[in-house]
């Protein structure tokens, strides 16, 4: 017992970590910015309401990416489920996109809400695409749904983009590879009000997913109602992912590689594994924002490239791997 | 009073009857065989009982309140199944596993406390888990598991325990060990134990009553030495087989007569 008590006591502690981790990166970012800047009263102004909100930005987004690899790859268990993979981020860019189309950004969080809508038809899609098996989803037939669901998506979107002329439509790399730097802070508010709500929610389920991912008849066995769970879980954590598409586009692969790293680390307990993982990738984002930012300054690239290269070679090493 | 009991359920598949017309009642504190050909319908009969499947037409009892009108947390403390199998796509420790057993006592939005603990560490010790506590669950070979997944239905401290296959991949020692220990809390603890097996005369000799099922319907119930009978086993299974007295109980022993 108190051996246990050890190691939760360890695993905390190593929480801790990872939460200083992020602050260091925050830290050390703006330290960098204030030693490469001349010293003016530009300075603060930038720090403050340029890199501030989108270094907060990038945190939010890469926690609520995080979140929702870890709920869908449990409700699914299948360890290669992200939302980008699976279709879901982008079914909320096109509602999104089809909400500026019909003018549905008049009406307040008109444009969220339709990004949610197309993020929970996707979920619908995956899941009759999938098929209602009750063994482990681990075929890839999940996958091949989720190649098909995206590259019609990419498709509609761009169609979209192309015969409409609007200055609200942001550009076709915002869309695809996810952009942090238009946000603004009511909607930065708006997605970190989400994931705030959603996480709350979701972290009170994690014991229950913790039986969802010994087989859906085992967590029934052990007293989970569980239809009634995932749908609970799929559509929290759909408005997560699709508030947050909304405001900062689709940036893929960060729902892939954070809970697995973290799985490796903290094993897959997902009363751990949720919290590590929000905040591992926050940390990650908000470097992969970094990056995009310095690598070709003054020059910007969109985070979603920082992500595709660093998650897609990551995601052929795990097909490829046998256990996870 | 019976702890379970049916009333002429059915149950099925998409068009498939698995589960037909099928009336039983159970004591508490009874040891209970299913035996059957493949496809018989035991293991759905098991999910019956504890409620994760409800029956097409029929009433299923347990403890007097029908299954469907429990809450999956609290049937969950009433009845406890061992599986055949578990999905194993995301590594857990075997500690983490019996620990799950606890989730239906828990309360909503706690974490365990000792008392808990003290339960996991006590099935553990039963079953003969504890040396491999922090292994990994999917590194354990299939007996291990088994015995790790029978440490978490007792963790569960249910009073009714259901067995699916539980004993097939354990070595003579180890399901020697458990089946003394289902004797000992079905004495101790007046534990009422259902169990799913393909062997004959496991079940002879370990249960007080037999339910020989055929096509989804029961060809025969009671005693074993009622049940195991030469007809009975060459009506349901097509084959032939030789019943004695086997010589350490005078259970019913079964010798299958093969050319």
């Amino acid at each position: 017992m108190f051996f246990v008590f050890l190691i939760l006591c360890v695993v905390s502690l190593s929480v801790g970590s990872v939460y200083i981790e992020l602050d260091h990166v925050f830290h050390s970012i703006v330290a960098a910015i204030t030693g490469n800047l001349s010293l003016s009263s530009e300075e603060e102004l930038i720090l403050f309401s340029v890199r501030l909100p989108r270094i907060i930005f990038a945190g939010i987004a890469g926690a609520a990416l995080s979140l929702g690899g870890v709920i869908f790859q449990a409700i699914l268990r299948n360890p290669l489920a992200d939302p980008y993979i699976l279709g879901i981020s982008g079914g909320s860019a096109l509602g999104a996109i089809i909400g500026i189309v019909i003018g549905a950004g008049s009406f307040y969080l008109g444009i969220p809400l339709l990004a949610f809508l197309g993020a929970l038809a996707t979920v619908f899609l995956v899941f009759i695409m999938a098929g209602r098996s009750r063994g482990a989803l681990l075929d890839n037939s999940l996958l091949l749904s989720g190649v098909v669901v995206n590259a019609f998506f990419s498709a509609a979107i761009l169609f979209f983009l192309s015969i409409i002329n609007s200055m609200e439509l942001h550009s076709i790399t915002f869309w695809l590879m996810g952009d942090l730097s238009h946000a603004s802070a009511k909607e930065i508010g708006i997605a970190a009000v989400c994931l705030l709500a959603g996480f709350i929610v979701l972290y009170a389920q994690t014991p229950k997913l913790n039986l969802i991912v010994q087989g859906e008849d085992t967590a029934e066995h052990l007293g989970v109602n569980v239809e009634k769970t995932k749908q609970g879980l799929l559509i929290v954590t759909s408005l997560v992912i699709s508030v947050l598409v909304s405001v900062a586009g689709i940036i893929g692969f960060v729902g892939i590689m954070v809970p697995h790293l973290m799985r490796l680390v903290f094993g897959s307990d997902h009363r751990l594994l949720l919290p590590v993982s929000a905040l591992f990738g926050a940390s990650f984002l908000v470097v992969a924002d970094t990056i995009a930012r310095v690598v070709f300054s003054p020059a910007e690239l969109p985070v979603g490239v920082i992500t595709a290269l660093c998650g897609a070679p990551y995601f052929i090493f795990l097909l490829r791997r046998k256990t996870f | 009073m019976s702890v379970v009991s049916a009333e002429n359920i059915d149950f099925r598949y998409a068009r498939q009857p698995v589960i037909d017309g099928v009336s039983f009642s159970i004591e508490q504190a009874q040891r209970v065989a299913i035996i059957g050909p493949n496809g018989s319908g035991k293991t759905t009969l098991l999910k019956i009982i504890n409620g994760t499947l409800v029956p097409d037409a029929g009433r299923m009892f347990v403890a007097g309140r029908e299954t469907g009108l429990w809450k999956r947390r609290e049937i969950a403390r009433k009845v406890a199944i061992v599986p055949q199998e578990t999905d194993v796509t995301f590594p857990f420790y075997a500690e983490e596993i019996v620990m799950m057993g606890r989730f239906p006592h828990l309360k909503k939005y706690h974490f365990e406390d000792k008392n808990d603990y003290r339960i996991v560490h006590e099935a553990m010790e039963k079953t003969n888990t504890l040396a491999f506590a922090s292994r990994r669950f999917d590194e354990l070979s299939a007996g291990e598991r088994q015995r790790v997944l029978i440490a978490r239905a007792l963790a569960q401290e249910p009073e009714i325990l259901l067995l699916d296959e539980s004993t097939v991949f354990l070595d003579l020692k180890h399901q020697a060990q458990f089946l003394s220990l289902l004797r000992q809390l079905n004495l101790s603890q007046r534990l009422t134990v259902m169990f799913v097996t393909h062997d004959i005369n496991l079940a002879a000799q370990n249960a007080s009553k037999i339910i020989l099922l055929s096509s989804g319907k029961i060809y025969a119930i009671g005693e074993p030495a009622d049940v195991i009978t030469a007809a009975n086993i060459k009506e349901v299974y097509d084959v032939n087989i030789l019943v004695d007295r086997n010589p350490h109980d005078g259970s019913p022993r079964a010798t299958l007569l093969t050319s």
